[in-house]
């Protein structure tokens, strides 16, 4: 299937303008010398100036981050461990309930996990804030992670694991120092997706933050609904290019550390 | 002994995150709206006991459901929004992911980076750059006006098409990633024997080509539909107010309107309605997965 037709090109250049045009025309705004967003008045980066004086967004913006933060590491810590009994554990009580709640979250409307988990919060009493939302997007990031992680270890040879045991270490020195390394890769994308996920979610946040605790999807989105703003275009841009130069670097990176693998392995072969 | 520890840990998060909630707007949707905090009747204590407590729940708030012309249209019109978009972005997206399945075998993981990318990146601000493309005054209108295609501009901001362009938009990657999967493992040697046995490359493509990308095309249709049935974030920028999708329904009830129960019998019924598809999804990547071993 190597043979690009004319309709394959056409349809390549149609799919990925229409892909990114939109960005790059969000881009471009935001070094517009109007504060209306759609007449072009000159190159001017004082949007950005603008933006790093308005505190209420930087509150938010660090708000999101701690969020972020301690929700991803948690979810990825249960999510491993989630992944892990489940591809490892084999039969115990109510596996089947567990995998339904893994799997649940992932297709659940934002809405409804909003407003369930809105109504427990109320109902035990706990005051909406910062933990409100980390326990919250733990709780669906962690079924992201899982997915991610036990995708790694189903292609994982166990004999490798048997072969730890076997020369004496515990179960959980086998874990540490053979089975983590391995799925690692699979660990840091599980955190990657759980970071972003954090990041980006307004719904489930809207329904399980107060007063005291602002994300920035929640402030952007107050002020989208009133129209588009050259602020929001700048804080947009910063946002896409730090989201494309992490994709990139990782991208790079795996690269590498397949090749290096590759190189590792016929070394090894050659060896033997 | 550390074997149930490991299962417990996250077994009870999930439980008390994720399932507790669940039986709680259960419970709401069958309780009544009050003047409260928090606003909704009866609430459960231990003195009056358990049958006290039940003995108070009922199903008015899904019979208002029925009664209120709104809420059906709002169901029937999240169907047909959900189902609408998910064959645009079907046919919008599967020229994509054939063209990436045919092109040189270098070029794929760059291909594959720039269909990644933008899924990576802030869903609600891929929606917001539309609202300055389509509004009245926006780029794509001032275009439009400026090659002289139309005289005057077009309204398309706050109206179902918008919706439809955002949905398409933000859910591509989701059909794009499941159908070049299923394309690039197809054997190309397949397409050939149709072609060396008659067959035209229209029609080995209809027969063969398609054929075999089937799981692809059901994996990435459900993912693109499941989530665009509850979606909210599209509408209420992109939407106008003749815009009814069930997930700005019950957020407007929730938020606005105040009336918990109300709200959560709609997350109910809106669960209900979800439950066939994702069982189908399910059953279909489940054969998917015996098809491979």
């Amino acid at each position: 299937m190597n043979r690009l037709s004319w309709f394959n090109v056409v349809s390549l250049t149609l799919g990925f303008a229409f892909l990114y045009i939109p960005m790059l025309i969000l881009i471009l705004y935001s070094f517009n010398e109007s504060k209306l967003v759609t007449v072009w008045a000159g190159f001017s980066t004082k949007w950005y100036g603008e933006l790093l004086q308005n505190e209420a967004f930087l509150n938010a913006a660090w708000v999101t981050l701690k969020v972020a933060v301690f929700s991803s590491t948690l979810a990825t810590v249960l999510g491993t461990i989630a992944a892990y009994v489940m591809i490892r554990s084999g039969k115990f009580f109510g596996r089947t309930l567990f995998s339904g709640m893994i799997y649940a979250p992932l297709v659940m409307p934002e809405v409804i996990t909003g407003l369930s988990l809105l109504l427990l919060f109320i109902g035990i009493g706990l005051d909406r804030g910062v933990l409100t939302i980390v326990l919250a997007h733990t709780t669906f990031s962690m079924c992201y992670v899982s997915v991610v992680v036990s995708s790694r270890l189903v292609t994982f040879d166990q004999s490798l694991e048997e072969a730890a045991l076997d020369l004496g270490c515990s179960q959980a020195e086998a874990f540490r120092l053979v089975t983590l390394p391995i799925i690692a890769p699979a660990v840091i994308s599980g955190w990657l997706l759980a970071f972003t996920l954090s990041l980006d979610d307004l719904v489930i946040a809207s329904f399980t933050s107060g007063p005291s605790a602002t994300t920035l999807p929640i402030k952007i989105f107050s002020a989208v609904r009133l129209g588009v703003s050259p602020e929001i275009n700048a804080l947009s841009t910063i946002m896409i290019a730090i989201v494309t130069v992490g994709v990139i670097t990782a991208s790079l990176v795996s690269k590498q550390q397949a090749v290096r693998q590759k190189k590792e392995e016929q070394a090894a072969e050659r060896a033997a | 002994m550390r074997r149930a520890v490991l299962i417990a840990v996250p077994y009870l998060w999930l439980l008390a995150l994720f399932l507790v909630p669940f039986v709680i707007v259960f419970k709401i949707s069958l309780s009544d709206v009050a003047l409260a905090r928090p606003p909704y009747l009866p609430q459960f204590s231990w003195d009056e006991g358990i049958l006290a407590f039940l003995s108070e729940l009922d199903f008015e708030n899904y019979i208002f459901l029925t009664e209120d012309d709104l809420y059906w249209k709002a169901y029937l019109s999240s169907l047909k929004i959900a189902v609408f978009s998910t064959v645009l972005t079907l046919l919008v997206g599967y020229p994509i992911a054939y063209g990436m399945a045919r092109a040189p075998s270098e070029w794929r993981p760059t291909l594959m980076m720039l269909v990644i990318l933008p899924f990576w990146t802030s869903f609600l601000i891929r929606v917001y750059a539309w609202m300055g493309i389509l509004s009245n005054e926006g780029f794509l209108n001032q275009f439009l006006l400026g090659i002289g295609l139309i005289s005057e501009p077009l309204i398309i901001l706050n109206t179902n098409t918008a919706v439809y362009i955002g949905i398409v938009y933000t859910y591509l990657p989701f059909m794009i990633l499941p159908i070049y999967a299923a394309l690039d493992r197809l054997d190309g040697s397949l397409i050939e024997a149709a072609e060396d046995l008659g067959c035209s490359r229209l029609s080995a493509f209809w027969l063969v080509t398609i054929p075999l990308s089937k799981n692809g095309i059901i994996a990435g249709s459900f993912l693109v539909f499941i989530p665009a049935l509850g979606e909210f974030v599209i509408p209420s920028l992109l939407g106008g107010s003749g815009t009814l999708m069930i997930g700005k329904v019950l957020w407007e009830e929730f938020f606005s309107n105040r009336d918990w129960p109300v709200a959560s019998a709609v997350a109910v019924v809106l669960l209900l309605i979800l439950v066939i598809p994702i069982v189908l999804f399910q059953r279909n990547q489940e054969k998917q997965q015996e098809a491979e071993q």
